[in-house]
């Protein structure tokens, strides 16, 4: 019998964290698998929140010349929603998928740095908490005489300068008050996290892959994580510098993107979209990953082109840096440039749509079991290629500009990001939902949050297209009676609380299933990627020994031959080789060593925040509270060791 | 780690920690891209007050740059050391390191005062507020190098001494140091020079 090799409890500055049950154990975790939970929980409650802002957004907009927000809250609302469903919802919520299911489906025991990555996870609860204390302590006002002077309610005084924060409305003169610096500096953190994380997985994916485990044998979700974490290595460091830029320009009275002093605010626009568009690619490709996982498993065949699905994906990335400013094609940039930047639109198109071609391809002729991950990945497709179709209409600069700030744009990026992302999502949350919890989901629930979401979702955005194309515009509170846009707009505001009623199935079926479910075989899709080779739910050493892998689908070769016609025969020694693996997987015949707990990820993300108020009321006893914890934090971090008592413990075995 | 384990595998052969490294080196080289091509990009157009060209002293930061480079030959000494096993010397070219870059620092300081008291201040003009974000983000790095420098330092007077394994080691600190250098080879040029 083997046992898990426990850390002698001393410790530098503490004892060592010891609980193994309980909130200190979730606290001092950095376990990949409940950091992912917590990920995942974390960025769901901010999904609700979001939601809760776009409804609110609906009613105001539900009829014409509506009183139910003012416009300083309007614009609160609108920016908070936007802000939040990217940088606390989507963003965080892929990387509950990465953290839970990167090792396991390479094969290894924890990511390449856990404490590294519990860090993240902190940074980034505290960067959404920094953000959303603007409702508790941020100001928010209309500059002085101008035409929005009045009084604002908590509900406004939140950021109000949107998610793009152009320059200089964003700025001290057009927003005064804090609640722009709070968006500033909560965005900044966000990023440290988010920066972390990708660092972390990109080495965790170069070097922790299990035997045999060749780059052109990993599943796709890994690819596209691979290809995100480049993304965020190389976009966020831009928006990075930008926002400092901003808190200058607010806080001490540089000009960057400021005419006045001689600054430029299309060069904000330029480093925001050069961040910003790669952005839009962070958000959708993890459900791409999602996707190429579902469809051949429920298709039950193999992935087809799958040297092409990642090197598309690849090539979006890459793409991805080179047509930021088809999003500034109303700025000021020569004509030069916006052919340029149309071209490369429309070129961006192609190995997306060599990604769709290729999931049509592995579902064609499949058999095909519509179990509700099923749905949501074909709901994807569908979704993704209008959302796609009305993007590279945007490649078109005078039809673009004609678009540009109406419902039109909005109605485009909801396809791509909730009919993409978000049904990508959902999709993954209930294909791992075994793995993860043991259990399984009521199928029932799961089809009918599907249909209603997918009827919410298309009366929500598809009247947008032509809203916009008559003339709606968007991040405005009101429209005249006259201009005749109340019948869809009333309808849209419907299909946004049948949304909301989809949620709420979802929700109820998540914890139902969490508690009653059913409990979940050992495999219960019949899948094909290395995660399914262990026990559900996963035991917290994930892999016994360090898995073998001989082929992309590993897993599903170990179960299947091919008869003359190439059609999937299964092996009669499967069923006892899944016997054989639940055994092993939950009896491990060596000693394993995991990473220990630590205090200090969480001491030194705390400091985080207290930095951020000290910038905002520049102030020194707050700055030196944030630096103290930064240094407890790292001091611990630097001296606790990490691996040397336990090596001393083996010897005592 | 023990070898009855069947981990950890480093398929590259490169230690993880030091591709960690390495990659955060890569994010970093777009921190600083950025600042400089915002730099590049104002400093070609017309700005009202007082410029750098009018405050600036060619000598005092080119000596200033020379005592920054000479660390990281301090470092690579101090590494090499390591390397031989003699703990006292990389004790002592370690606490060098951290001293050279500490005059850097002082020198950095000085001169932000100088300029400040011609009248160069970070809101005069939008030349000055990219000059300042830019080195001063630069000297921040500097900073926590020299921070990292003496923790190792600190580390090495245990018994234990130092060793190019585990926690933070001597390594990538070395890493980071020597980026640091490069970079203000960069910023030196583009900033005084050209």
């Amino acid at each position: 019998m083997t046992k898990i090799i426990e850390p002698n409890k001393q410790s530098n500055i503490f004892k060592r964290p010891s609980s193994e049950t309980g909130i200190w154990s979730w606290i001092t975790t950095v376990d990949h698998k409940r950091i992912g939970i917590m990920y995942g929980y974390a960025a769901f409650f901010f999904l609700l929140i979001g939601g809760l802002e776009a409804l609110i957004l609906r009613i105001q907009l539900s009829q014409p010349d509506n009183n139910f927000l003012t416009a300083a809250e309007y614009n609160a609302m609108f920016t908070m929603h936007g802000t939040t469903m990217i940088f606390l919802a989507i963003m965080p919520i892929s990387a509950a998928f990465f953290n839970y299911l990167l090792p396991l489906q390479i094969g290894a025991r924890d990511v390449a740095f856990p404490r590294l990555n519990a860090l993240s996870f902190w940074i980034f609860i505290f960067g959404g908490a920094f953000l959303y204390s603007t409702f508790i302590f941020g100001t928010a006002g209309a500059p002085d005489g101008g035409y929005l002077a009045e009084e604002v309610g908590w509900l406004g005084s939140a950021p109000n300068g949107g998610w793009f924060g152009y320059q200089p409305n964003a700025g001290l003169k057009y927003s005064p008050g804090t609640a722009m610096d709070y968006w500033a500096i909560g965005l900044q953190i966000l990023g440290i996290a988010s920066l972390i994380s990708a660092f972390n997985f990109i080495t965790t994916i170069i070097n922790m892959r299990t035997k045999g485990m060749r780059f052109m044998r990993m599943p796709v979700f890994t690819w596209m994580t691979f290809a995100v974490s480049f993304l965020l290595a190389f976009s966020l460091p831009i928006i990075a510098i930008a926002l400092f830029y901003v808190t200058f320009d607010r806080k001490f009275g540089t000009t960057f993107f400021l005419t006045e002093g001689g600054g430029d605010p299309v060069l904000w626009q330029h480093l925001f979209w050069l961040f910003g568009h790669p952005e839009v690619y962070i958000l959708i490709l993890p459900a791409f990953g999602i996707v190429s996982e579902v469809l051949p498993t429920f298709a039950r065949k193999p992935l087809f082109g799958y040297a092409a699905i990642v090197f598309a994906g690849f090539g979006i990335a890459f793409i991805g840096f080179g047509v930021w400013a088809h999003h500034m094609f109303a700025s000021a940039i020569s004509p030069v440039a916006q052919a340029g930047f149309g071209l490369s639109t429309m070129v961006i198109a192609v190995p997306t749509g060599v990604k769709i071609f290729n999931w049509l391809g592995t579902i064609w002729g499949g058999k095909i079991k519509l179990n509700t991950p099923m749905l949501f990945s074909l709901g994807f497709i569908g979704m993704f290629v209008i959302g796609g179709l009305s993007g590279v209409t945007h490649s078109v600069v005078p039809a673009d500009t004609q678009q540009t700030d109406t419902y039109y744009i909005v109605a485009h990026f909801h396809y791509v990001l909730f009919g993409g992302a978000l049904f990508g999502i959902f999709s993954g949350l209930y294909y791992w939902f075994p793995k993860v919890w043991g259990k399984m989901y009521n199928e029932t629930l799961g089809k009918i949050h599907f249909w209603l979401m997918l009827i919410g979702f298309n009366l929500t955005f598809g009247p947008m297209h032509w809203l916009g194309l008559q003339g709606q515009v968007r991040r405005t509170w009101v429209y005249a009676e006259e201009t005749n846009l109340q019948f869809w707009n009333i309808i849209v505001t419907i299909g946004a609380f049948i949304i909301a009623v989809s949620i709420i199935v979802f929700m109820i079926n998540w914890i139902f299933s969490k508690r009653n479910g059913e409990k979940a075989p050992f495999d219960p899709w019949d899948a094909r990627t290395i995660e399914w080779t262990i026990p559900s739910p996963t035991p917290v050493w994930n892999f016994s020994k360090a898995p073998e892998v001989k082929s992309l689908d590993d897993f599903w070769h170990s179960k299947y031959d091919e008869d003359e016609d190439g059609r999937a025969v299964r092996k009669e020694s499967a069923d006892q080789m899944l016997i054989d693996l639940e055994e092993e997987g939950l009896n491990p015949s060596e000693n394993i060593v995991l990473p220990n707990p630590s205090y200090f990820p969480i001491l030194l993300a705390a400091g985080l925040p207290f930095l951020g108020y000290a910038v905002i009321y520049k102030s020194i006893p707050l700055a030196l509270i944030g630096a103290l914890f930064l240094l407890i934090g790292g001091f611990g971090w630097g001296t606790e060791p990490l691996e040397e008592e336990v090596e001393e413990n083996l010897e005592h075995e | 780690m023990s070898s009855s384990h069947s981990y950890p595998h480093e398929p590259t052969g490169v230690e993880t920690r030091k591709l960690g490294m390495w990659v955060f080196l890569s994010t970093e080289i777009l921190f600083f891209g950025t600042l400089i091509t915002t730099f590049m990009i104002f400093k070609g157009r017309d700005f009202p007050g007082i410029k750098l060209t009018d405050v600036y002293d060619i000598p005092f930061t080119s000596i200033s740059s020379f005592i920054l480079l000479m660390s990281s030959l301090t470092m690579v000494l101090a590494h090499n050391a390591l390397e031989a096993k003699d703990q006292e010397k990389t004790r002592v070219w370690l606490l060098a390191t951290a001293m050279l870059g500490a005059v850097f620092l002082a020198g950095q300081i000085y001169e932000f005062t100088e300029f400040y008291h011609k009248g160069f201040e970070l809101s005069t003009n939008i030349f000055s507020s990219t000059f300042y974000v830019l080195t001063g983000f630069h000297g921040l790095h500097v900073f926590i190098g020299v921070v990292l420098l003496l923790a190792l330092w600190g580390i090495g007077q245990r018994q234990k001494g130092l060793t190019l394994e585990g926690g933070m080691n001597l390594e990538f600190v070395a890493l980071y140091w020597h980026f640091v250098d490069i970079v203000w080879i960069v910023l030196f040029t583009v900033v005084y020079l050209i």
